[in-house]
């Protein structure tokens, strides 16, 4: 679920970031082209304005008296409007400081400045502005006389029309611009998912790489095409997987060695203690017998009985190298565990001092000899630990096809310090503990057996006190 | 006293096997080879054969295989290893039982008692049955501790015989093989079941007419061995 959203994340991000750019650029396009073009479209209106009225005003400006009146100046008003034609300029002329004077009606409400800029200026001035929310463009166009240039006249004639046609012409534009740049940056939808995928299938195989080598696959490589980065980061991966197989072979090429070193340093130790262990009877004879000396007999005695640990510490020496070299097998029979578990107590005499809760007639199919290793291993474990007066409890039940058995030990418990370490190989709880009392392979021999017939075994420590095993194992193993 | 023959290629481990013996009571001989083995057999012959199985030369399966040409002797093959494989096929051999070395003498005469013993400890006296009981073609005399099939006489190793006989003394009666490992070879409850495995085998392989679809010795499958029905 999570690579779902991963994937689908790193995808979504890079056609964000790919739409984002093409509406950018498609935004940035459209701006631009709506600036030069409303700007030129302006300026044509304005310069067609300037010029007519120049024209108009050349030929008719010859006309006036050199201090024309009032009615002068209307008639050139009236006369100019008439000739304005299809632009519907409103005229007004002014002299020397006059109020504008238009053909008829009020003024043509000239923008506020232009008048005083106009009567200093020689050249014809414009400025756009707004009425009634409507763009205008005013012109001022200060006549010179042909025969005087350079020598303003006085008379300046203003007109005044509306740029409502240029502004639709402007509006359209951001319409057209508007209508492409959506379908531009739809479209580029097509070639982020496209990129993205480019950009996503290196990924994914190196994904399904890491993780088939994470499941053990060291062997592992993928395939690099072309010179990218994803080419050179799928190089690295494969550099690193072959260094990691070839590290790993090394370590189990290691291990494997010191493994068949233990199991033939046990094999060797079998053969000079066969010949010892065929005589522990004879000197526990003789020492029992009393016709020794004391010391003599003591020695005796501590070589028997060093002779049957040694002996007893080679076999479980040999039993971990079994499971360590995949030789241990199952001998699978169907077993009555109550049955099982009281023949095991009673062969150590241990009945008397651990209580059984076993429901009648629970049966499982399980390797008898093994099962009985562990439970020896863990009722002797428990016994030792439990000091002297030690009672240990044991109880089994079925939970869900599962035979789960528990050994309870009213003893100290385990330290928390230890708990992960009790199945450890020669792991002893208590340091002070002497050798004597275990071979140091017994809980680890138990997890190993109980690991072969597809269960567990776990070590905790009771609410009430006392360390708690779970041996938790399939009634059918597989 | 039991005269027994012990076939180790290790001195020290035949001279301690041959010493704790003579404590308790026995005459060992030993030899280092499975030929001198074999000519000590047929010079004269021993109450039970103690057979490593790794030797120089000869191996031990082979020895073992030898032996039960002639003679129906009990072999207690001493294992080494305690590599699965080498047991079951020396129990296929014809041992009769197994020790894993190291073992103590206590542990090694315990094993050859039980090998010896005629019948198993929970098997009704002779005095319960005895006329020779017939089976389809099988004619079970346990009296003198006989076996026919169709007229002959079959020769069993003695745990074979021993197993057969506890069978049949209960026909048609399902047993364990944990069962059995305690009352026919008297091992614990948790021993080797292959043992039973293997000597099933074998006696089937005597008595049957078709060992693979046996009809005395029947396998019951998830609980044991059982005698009959036919």
């Amino acid at each position: 679920m999570r690579r779902r959203l991963l994937t689908s994340g790193l995808r979504t991000r890079l056609v964000v970031t790919f739409v984002l750019v093409a509406a950018l650029s498609a935004l940035t396009t459209a701006a631009l082209t709506f600036q030069q073009a409303r700007t030129a479209i302006l300026a044509r209106a304005q310069d067609n304005a300037v010029r007519d009225l120049r024209a108009q005003v050349a030929s008719l400006a010859p006309d006036l008296p050199a201090r024309p009146t009032e009615a002068d100046l209307r008639g050139l008003a009236l006369q100019l409007d008439r000739a304005g034609g299809a632009r519907d300029w409103r005229v007004a002329a002014a002299y020397r400081h006059g109020t504008p004077v238009s053909a008829r009606g009020p003024g043509p409400g000239l923008p506020a400045g232009l008048e005083d800029r106009a009567a200093r200026a020689t050249t014809a001035l414009v400025q756009r502005y707004h009425r009634d929310g409507r763009p205008r463009l005013a012109v001022a166009l200060p006549v010179v006389p042909a025969d005087h240039p350079g020598r303003p006249s006085g008379l300046v004639v203003y007109a005044t029309f509306s740029l409502t046609a240029q502004e639709q012409d402007v509006t359209s534009l951001v319409r057209a611009a508007r209508a492409g740049a959506l379908p531009v940056v739809l479209a580029s939808l097509i070639p982020a998912l496209l990129a993205a995928r480019r950009v996503l299938r290196p990924v994914r195989r190196l994904r399904s790489a890491a993780e088939s080598m994470a499941t053990g696959d060291l062997d592992t490589r993928i395939e690099v095409t072309g010179h990218d980065e994803l080419a050179d980061l799928g190089g690295a991966f494969n550099t690193m997987a072959a260094t990691l197989q070839e590290d790993a072979a090394t370590l189990r090429a290691m291990e494997a060695r010191a493994r068949r070193f233990a199991a033939d340093v046990s094999h060797e130790l079998r053969t000079p203690l066969a010949a010892m262990t065929a005589v522990t009877g004879l000197l526990d004879d003789d020492a029992a017998a009393g016709h020794l000396g004391p010391e003599t007999s003591e020695a005796i005695t501590l070589v028997a009985d060093e002779t049957r640990k040694l002996a007893h510490l080679v076999e479980d020496l040999m039993e971990i190298s079994r499971f360590d070299a995949g030789a241990a097998r199952l001998d699978l029979d169907e077993i009555d565990l109550g049955e099982l578990l009281h023949k095991t107590l009673a062969l150590r005499h241990w009945q008397d001092r651990v209580t059984v809760d076993v429901p009648g007639g629970l049966r499982a199919r399980l390797d008898p000899r093994r099962i009985d290793v562990v439970l020896a291993n863990l009722t002797g474990n428990a016994l030792r630990h439990g000091g002297p007066g030690a009672r240990v409890r044991i109880r089994a039940r079925t939970e869900a096809e599962r035979l789960v058995l528990t050994v309870h030990d009213n003893g100290p418990g385990i330290a928390e310090d230890m708990l992960p370490h009790v199945f450890d190989r020669f792991t002893k709880g208590d340091t002070a503990r002497t050798r004597s009392e275990g071979s140091g392979l017994g809980l680890a021999i138990a997890a190993e057996n109980a690991r072969l017939h597809g269960g567990t075994l776990t070590a905790a420590n009771s609410p009430e006190g006392g360390a708690v095993f779970t041996l938790t194992l399939p009634r059918e193993p597989a | 006293m039991t005269r027994v023959l012990l076939i180790e290629d290790d001195p020290a481990v035949r001279r301690g096997v041959t010493l704790g013996l003579r404590r308790r009571g026995h005459e060992t001989e030993a030899v280092a080879t499975g030929e001198d083995g074999l000519e000590a057999l047929a010079a004269s012959p021993p109450d039970l054969v103690l057979l490593d199985l790794m030797l120089p030369g000869m191996s031990g399966l082979e020895v073992c295989r030898r032996i039960r040409e002639t003679s129906q002797v009990p072999v207690v093959v001493l294992s080494a290893r305690g590599d699965d494989i080498d047991v079951v096929v020396g129990l296929e051999a014809g041992a009769d039982d197994y020790i894993v070395k190291p073992s103590s003498d206590e542990v090694i005469e315990a094993r050859m008692r039980a090998v010896m013993r005629r019948l198993a400890p929970s098997q009704p006296g002779p005095a319960a049955g005895a006329e020779p009981t017939v089976h389809g073609d099988l004619e079970i005399d346990r009296l003198a501790l006989r076996v026919c099939r169709s007229g002959t006489e079959v020769t069993l190793a003695p745990s074979e015989l021993k197993l057969l006989l506890f069978l049949s003394a209960w026909p048609e009666r399902t047993f364990s093989r944990q069962q059995l490992l305690e009352q026919v070879w008297e091992h614990s409850y948790y021993g080797d079941a292959r043992l039973v495995d293997a000597c099933v085998m074998r006696v089937r392989s005597k008595i049957e007419e078709d060992p693979r679809h046996p009809r005395h010795i029947q396998t019951v499958r998830g609980f044991g061995y059982r005698f009959g029905p036919l």
